[in-house]
């Protein structure tokens, strides 16, 4: 009776909807209302819309988030962290900080995509809108408190990034790359969500606050369900941060997909996907710690190794920076790997100089390539600062901030993430991801030494620097001057290849345009400065990046 | 003797030429300017920082050995790394050294093809080198150590000649491969001086007193002691060095042997023996064998090369070979030998660069056998040639002579049977650089020899004050020793102590 007269009472109640603080969340919204007025724009006017009218709009749209990230970041630096959405969502420093990276990417990414369109002679909105989405996802992942919305924000920005990569339908090796990304890609969802189910069976929640709760209240207890869990998410984490062993899609799917989109995917879904791994595992299994910091261990110095080693024999600069950006996934494994609040503000600073320094990297890439997105080979880029000595000279400061140069925020990321391992006793592993560096130093210089020897150099490096010496038949400005026949698998495979980008250049012709494109567009110039500028002048006023870091602490729960 | 005015001198010493360089880049970037135009702008930012360099030396208060002119500011708070330079007696002439050379460099070894980047880049390295030597701040001594590198990468790759790529790689990662280790050392002493005393700082004066348990200070030893040898180049950690002075342009050979060369060397006299006096002494024994094994084979090298820039380079190995010899006799006539050295040999070796550089523009090659009697149509180069290989052998009344002296006498004292076998190195280095010197300029010219010219009015201005500098420390090295001494002297005292205590607390157990 008494059963029955509950259920009536709770009948008669509404249920509560939880109060929402709207700043917190305001960001995303930004991003995922633009993208879709964007969407709705377009749907109502006859044709496309302008790429200078999409590219507008979404400056605009990352412009605001921006903006607003910044209000956010005053206001919880003055006024303190908190949840919002009943506890689903939280908003600290290191959210915001998150929020502030992002939306920033989207920025720069928009601008490499307005050039990149203009290029390839791409129109339609899709391009801008799935970058949005995609960025809202990795927001929300920075900011999630709740299992389940970790997971929402990884879905929303994966199922983005699937399309992406596959958006320039003229390209036959996107379709490959976003096969192969959305395959693994589901996988590794899979298997995340499987974790999220055993470590709900094993907790009785889903939500972080209560995990962590559980964990503080049953010290004593065998936890092997909850350990099951958290393994089987670190595998869907480790995978979409690119680490090893759980890397073998970048390359393919970094080389595949368009340029301006490689760069995005480098930065923002490595940004979103380290965020909600730093935030689970730091705070929630924090318990736990020594069962899981030994893995991360091991699959640092896999990650760190594997990606400097392996880039060190790739030919085409695509896959060179997929493996490097493996290695740089090893680098910010280093403060996870310590687990203290230095190795949190340590891998947040990588991650934010790091994000600059990929995203100029691809934005001079795609100012470099040639029509069709093609010419990404290293030797391509012989002789490329006689012809553009501009993008030379960037490309060539990228890459030296990305081997650690001094004076750039690439030296202060890996002192910042060394001295957080050393200073948890583990200095054999900053030994080791030193090493490594030194072995990434060689391939970034490499590009350089290539760049700045001529086109007819005797003494050309290419037998001793470049990975195979087999003659390459040199492929410049749209025709091939020197093809060698040879029976080996590897010739055959570069043949291939260079059919495909012949292909391309054919049909890229029809359009009639010249392969190379006479000047480098406005608006990728605009990004490639900002990514200089971030890079070099916080390399020398360390300052504002570093306090920018120090306020992106994990909001404690009891 | 004089106060000291208020004035951030040695912040201005390292921002003078970044400036310069900055200003010639955007300079030529934007309007079509004159190459002698740039030329003059870049030597008279040299000659600028010579100048205030001067005064620094000028304004150095002799007899005291601490470091002077300090000025410390935060640079990233919270890492603990701040921007603290100063300068003692054995830094004080190193900045001076790179203050003389740079000017020479640019007036001397000019380069028609790209101007505007290699003055830039010239500038930018003086203001890397001036920053290391000034340093005193463990990160910060870092990143200018660290960052001489890239203008040094792109001056060899983008001017050398014809294996400069490679040899500008070799170059570029074998001193990286060093320095990884120097990073994680640097991070290591910070952490455990944190731990000692719960502050968390990376200058040099606080870190001194850090103690370390035996095989940590071995470890941190070897790892900074890499980085340095590597750099300076110690044997046999030198492979880089003929190839890269060898494809360097030769303004580049100049400053790598006499001033970024110095950066290691350097560095082991102020960061191992201050920060690990115990385990220096422990490795003393090895590192003068490899410092006598050094000074044997570079001179031993060298006799076989017919190339003059590649003899030149192994006769660098051997003198830094005697640089290492001094400091670990841990004696006061060593290590002023040492610091009396670097300033030597920095002149000496830029000087001969500096001439060889000039044949070469002469006769493109460097092959002694290519060449023959130059004395008879070129005097004025003989000559000068003459008083530079004489300094260079260690002829009394050159500058050589003295610092040679006093680290085979400083070495004599302490350890004998190494200063008796690095004595022969002086002999070697007579019998090929003399025998060189025949080749070139003794013999009956050729036809092509005839002909050549001989210094222009513009060379002997260049190449003067160098052979004046030279032949005047030989003759009155007082004014240097004076400054240099106390300095060595509080090091030796330092090194001394540390080792006497832990003697001690070892013998209490």
């Amino acid at each position: 009776m008494s059963n029955m007269h509950l259920l009536l009472a709770s009948a008669s109640n509404v249920i509560p909807t939880p109060q929402i603080r709207y700043l917190g969340i305001t960001p995303e919204l930004i991003l995922l209302g633009g993208a879709l007025v964007l969407l709705g724009i377009n749907a109502l006017t006859r044709n496309n819309l302008r790429t200078t009218i999409t590219t507008m709009f979404t400056l605009c749209i990352s412009g605001a988030a921006v903006g607003v990230s910044l209000w956010q970041f005053y206001d919880v630096t003055n006024h303190g962290a908190y949840t919002t959405i009943d506890k689903a969502v939280v908003v600290d420093g290191f959210s915001v900080v998150i929020n502030i990276l992002v939306a920033s990417a989207v920025f720069i990414t928009t601008l490499v995509i307005d050039g990149y369109e203009r290029r390839e002679n791409l129109g339609g909105p899709e391009f801008n809108v799935l970058v949005l989405i995609s960025a809202s996802g990795a927001m929300l992942m920075g900011a999630a408190n709740d299992l389940i919305i970790v997971f929402l924000g990884l879905e929303i920005l994966s199922l983005a990034l699937y399309v992406l990569v596959a958006i320039n339908r003229r390209r036959r090796v996107s379709g490959e790359a976003a096969l192969k990304y959305f395959l693994l890609g589901g996988f590794s969802s899979a298997i995340f969500i499987y974790g999220v189910a055993l470590l709900y069976g094993a907790t009785g929640s889903t939500n972080l606050e209560k995990i962590v709760t559980y964990f503080a209240t049953h010290a004593s207890t065998n936890h092997g369900l909850a350990l099951a869990g958290i393994a089987l998410i670190m595998v869907g984490f480790l995978f979409k941060v690119a680490a090893v062993p759980f890397h073998t899609w970048t390359p393919d799917v970094y080389q595949g997909a368009p340029t301006p989109v490689t760069g995005f995917m480098a930065a923002v879904a490595k940004a979103g996907a380290f965020a909600a791994f730093l935030r689970l595992f730091i705070i929630s299994f924090a318990t736990l710690r020594a069962d899981w910091r030994p893995i991360i261990f091991v699959v640092a110095i896999a990650t760190l190794v594997i990606g400097a080693g392996l880039a060190v024999v790739q030919r085409d600069v695509k896959r060179m920076l997929a493996y490097s950006s493996i290695n740089h996934a090893g680098f910010i494994l280093l403060g996870l790997e310590a687990a203290t609040t230095q190795g949190v503000r340590s891998s947040i600073y990588y991650l934010f100089a790091y994000t600059f320094m990929v995203l100029g990297t691809f934005a001079v890439i795609t100012a470099a390539a040639q029509r069709g997105d093609v010419g990404h080979d290293l030797t391509s880029y012989r002789g490329l600062a006689k012809r553009r000595p501009a993008i030379a000279l960037s490309l060539a400061i990228f890459l030296l901030a990305q081997a650690g140069a001094p004076f750039t925020t690439g030296l202060w990321a890996k002192i910042q993430v060394l001295q957080s391992v050393v200073n948890v006793g583990d200095t054999p592993l900053a030994v080791i991801a030193m090493v490594t560096a030194v072995i990434a130093a060689f391939f970034y210089l490499r590009v350089a030494v290539l760049m700045y020897s001529p086109l007819n150099d005797a003494f050309a490096p290419a037998g001793v620097l470049l990975p195979t010496e087999t003659p390459v038949p040199l492929y410049s400005g749209g025709g091939i001057t020197n093809v060698t026949v040879s029976m080996s698998a590897i010739d055959a495979q570069r043949q291939a290849n260079i059919n495909a980008t012949l292909l391309m250049e054919r049909e890229t012709r029809k359009v009639g345009l010249p392969a190379v494109p006479k000047h480098v567009s406005f608006s990728l110039c605009v990004a490639i400065a900002i990514c200089l500028l971030v890079t070099v002048v916080f390399g020398v006023v360390p300052q504002p990046l570093l306090d920018l870091a120090r306020h992106a602490t994990l909001l404690r729960m009891p | 003797m004089n106060a000291i005015p208020h004035f951030p001198f040695l912040t201005v010493l390292v921002l003078l030429p970044a400036g310069g360089a900055a200003g010639v880049a955007l300079m030529g970037m934007f309007t079509n300017v004159e190459r002698r135009f740039l030329e003059v702008v870049s030597l008279l930012v040299a000659l600028l920082t010579l100048a205030l360099a001067i005064v620094v030396g000028v304004y150095f208060k002799v007899g005291d050995s601490s470091y002077q002119f300090t000025s410390q500011h935060d640079w990233a708070q919270g890492l603990g790394v701040h921007w603290f330079v100063g300068v003692d007696g054995i830094s004080l002439f190193l900045v001076l050294l790179a203050g003389v050379l740079f000017p020479i460099v640019i007036l001397g070894a000019r380069t028609k093809n790209n101007t505007r980047s290699y003055l830039a880049w010239m500038l930018l390295l003086e203001s890397f080198c001036i920053g290391s030597f000034i340093s005193l701040d463990l990160l910060l001594f870092f990143f200018f150590f660290e960052a001489t590198l890239v203008p040094a990468y792109f001056l060899i790759a983008g001017w050398g000649y014809e294996r400069r790529a490679l040899a500008a790689i070799k170059f570029f990662l074998y001193t990286l491969a060093g320095s990884a280790f120097l990073l994680v050392g640097i991070l290591v002493v910070a952490f455990l001086h944190h731990q000692q005393t719960g502050v968390f700082t990376f200058s040099l004066p606080a870190l001194e007193h850090t103690h370390f348990s035996g095989s940590d200070e071995i470890l941190l030893f070897v790892a900074f002691t890499a980085a340095f040898a590597v750099k300076a180049p110690l044997f046999p950690l030198h492979t880089w060095s003929p190839s890269a002075y060898r494809e360097a342009p030769t303004g580049a050979s100049m400053v790598l042997s006499a001033v970024l060369a110095k950066l290691g060397t350097y560095g082991i006299l102020r960061f191992d023996l201050n920060l690990f006096p115990q385990a220096s002494k422990d490795a003393a024994p090895v590192l003068l064998t490899i410092a006598v094994i050094g000074i044997l084979y570079g001179a031993l090298v060298a006799s076989a090369q017919k190339d003059m820039k590649r003899l030149v380079a192994y006769s660098s190995l051997a003198q830094v070979g005697f640089i290492a010899l001094g400091t670990f006799a841990f004696t006061s006539e060593g290590l002023t030998g040492s610091v009396l050295l670097m300033l030597n040999h920095g002149l000496v070796t830029a000087a001969l660069f500096l001439l060889i550089g000039w044949i070469y523009e002469r006769r493109g090659t460097w092959q002694t056998d290519e060449m023959r009697g130059l004395q008879l149509p070129a005097p004025v180069m003989a000559g000068a040639f003459t008083i530079v290989m004489l300094a260079s052998i260690g002829l009394p009344g050159l500058n050589g002579f003295v610092s040679e002296f006093l680290v085979l006498a400083g070495t004599f004292l302490s350890h004998r049977w190494w200063a008796v076998v690095a004595t022969s190195g002086v002999v070697f280095a007579a019998l090929y650089l003399l025998w060189a010197y025949q080749q070139v300029f003794h013999r009956t010219p050729d036809v092509q020899s005839a002909q050549t010219r001989d210094l222009s009015w513009g060379e002997r201005v260049v190449i003067a004050p160098l052979i004046a500098v030279i032949i005047f420390l030989g003759v009155y090295p007082q004014p240097v020793l004076s400054r240099i001494e106390p300095s060595v002297n509080a090091l030796v005292a330092h090194v001394a102590s540390a080792t006497s205590s832990t003697l001690q607390s070892k013998g209490g157990r």
